[in-house]
């Protein structure tokens, strides 16, 4: 269980490592990398199977089936276009 | 098997982190995106052994049924659709926080009031993203072809947000909530997610896309707080942060704040009508004149927008510069932060083109090179270039920053047909003394240069 202040101090040094990790990013990257965020908020795939698997009655099932579908294509969806997209980079240098 | 899996959820979190400070070099992006894939997948497979779970066949029915949609229409979407493909997939992860609140709410178990607190939180934030992100799909999709803009319109909107805050409040000091309340904060909260997108313009669309982004982060990081899911917390939170991060530089990119992006209804053609039509005519050019100059040319600037893409013009540009190249001219890119529709796109359309990214330049590197350059071609740009946002205040986009294609000796400007742009001014550029208009289809137009400059 993360209680109180525990859940606080995760909250804040999170936020601070977003900001910081993306900071630093160049422009070029910025649609990529978006996505790349995108990607990874689909974690809530997880959180969506655990609701669902502790669902009782018929209405907390749908739902719950709604939840995972919906995050199931998130996570797998903002995988394959960010790949598409990162793998499309090259330099000069590295393509001749 | 507990331990074991928060152990996972730690490595996931990780990946992630780490993932995502690699994609923000070019060098190493690629390598960022399967790192975040791989905390993906193992969280997702240790999750099946979440203690007391049940609903297993149904659950593993909805991941292949979700997931492989998204793989089906992710492989086959073109590069130029890709911002409302990020929309449609964010709007998805919003929708899914939602529905975990829904369940808990359903279930009434919470641990504490904070928790349940935090779910209805949770649950506004993420279907507002989730059916505001649909809007935005069906804008930039053109499904949706206008901005809906109505009297009291912000009164309305104002009256739904509370609506949904009231019911919300309602949720959050049940003891177990009930049915119909649960169903009207979420119909209402949804609502309030179409109606706040529904008079934003499709030129602001980015900056939208994007903070419904960071949203959907938030949302993440508070359902996780409620399932106690360390790795939904970290993610959730670093998405939030970045997302808002990732916002402001756009909006400022663009030049506007974003209240102003979100209240004002730009883009929907408000406030262009009065504008006097800039001094000059508009002076054409053939393809053939326009070859010579630039085959003779020492530098030349390639000044590529969304029209470029549009007409699938990428992969002839790229031939034809590196046909300039050949024959000793200097050729550069250079991108507006806000070229295609979102910041960075272009890169990504000029990347599949083939395009180098070390030929690609930033407005703040390329623009005094401007008035060095004998040619700037700027095809499929328009609103980028416009120097009435220097000039005119009271152009409605007026301070955005733009690349400076007016100060090259001659401008070449490549474009389909007198129309206006994206945002709908009259561009001053078109008018000016050293600009040459080369009418037609920039696939075409490419192409005839292309065989223009190989019979010198």
């Amino acid at each position: 269980m993360i209680e109180g202040f525990t859940a606080l101090y995760i909250f804040m040094l999170a936020g601070f490592t977003g900001y910081e990790v993306i900071s630093r990013v160049p422009v070029i990257l910025h649609t990529p990398l978006m996505s790349g965020s995108n990607f990874v908020h689909g974690i809530v795939l997880v959180g969506a199977m655990v609701a669902m698997g502790h669902a009782d009655t018929g209405m907390e099932k749908i739902i719950g089936f709604i939840g995972v579908m919906l995050a199931a294509g998130n996570a797998v969806g903002g995988y394959v276009v960010t790949e598409r997209m990162l793998e499309m980079f090259k330099s000069s240098k590295g393509a001749k | 098997m507990g331990a074991l899996i928060q152990l996972s959820y730690l490595v996931a979190a990780a990946l992630f982190i780490l993932g995502l400070k690699r994609m923000s070099s070019p060098v190493t992006a690629r390598g960022g995106i399967l790192w975040a894939g791989a905390g993906m997948v193992v969280a997702t497979l240790i999750t099946f052994f979440w203690p007391g779970m049940q609903n297993y066949v149904w659950m593993t029915l909805a991941l292949l049924i979700g997931g492989g949609l998204a793989w089906y229409t992710g492989k086959k979407v073109a590069m130029t659709d890709m911002p409302q493909m990020i929309a449609i997939y964010n709007g998805m992860g919003g929708g899914a926080a939602a529905a975990i609140a829904a369940v808990e709410l359903l279930r009434g178990e919470f641990h504490s009031s904070t928790f349940q607190i935090l779910a209805v939180v949770g649950a506004l934030i993420g279907s507002v993203a989730f059916s505001g992100s649909m809007v935005a799909f069906a804008k930039l999709q053109g499904i949706m072809k206008r901005s809906l803009v109505f009297k009291a319109q912000q009164v309305l909107n104002l009256l739904v947000f509370g609506g949904a805050l009231v019911f919300g409040l309602m949720l959050m000091g049940a003891d177990h909530p009930g049915g119909t309340a649960i169903l009207a904060f979420f119909t209402l909260a949804l609502v309030f997610g179409v109606m706040m997108t529904l008079p934003i313009g499709g030129a602001d669309m980015p900056v939208v896309i994007s903070l419904y982004n960071a949203l959907t982060g938030l949302a993440v990081a508070f359902e996780g707080f409620v399932l106690s899911n360390a790795a939904m917390i970290i993610a959730g939170t670093v998405v939030g942060s970045a997302g808002t991060l990732l916002t402001q530089l756009m909006a400022k990119a663009m030049n506007r704040s974003l209240a102003n992006v979100l209240f004002s209804g730009f883009g929907s053609g408000a406030g262009a009508t009065a504008e006097a039509g800039p001094e000059g005519a508009m002076k054409e050019i053939d393809a053939t004149d326009a070859a010579v100059m630039m085959a003779y040319a020492g530098k030349v600037i390639i000044v590529p927008g969304y029209g470029m893409a549009v007409a699938q013009a990428q992969h002839k540009v790229w031939e034809f510069a590196q046909l300039l190249e050949s024959r000793d001219v200097t050729v550069k890119f250079a991108i507006h932060p806000v070229a295609g529709r979102m910041p960075g796109h272009m890169n990504v359309l000029l990347a599949e083109a083939g395009v180098p990214y070390d030929k690609i330049y930033d407005l703040e590197e390329i623009n005094n090179e401007f008035p060095q350059a004998d040619v700037a071609l700027v095809i499929g740009a328009n609103d980028v270039v416009n120097p009435v946002a220097r000039s005119n205040p009271d152009s409605p986009i007026y301070g955005m920053p733009i690349l400076d294609a007016d100060k090259a000796r001659n401008v070449i400007v490549v474009k389909r047909g007198k129309g206006k742009g994206f945002s709908g001014v009259e561009n001053g550029l078109f008018f000016l003394d050293n600009t040459r208009m080369l009418y037609g289809d920039g696939q075409e137009v490419a192409s005839k240069l292309i065989a223009e400059v190989k019979q010198l």
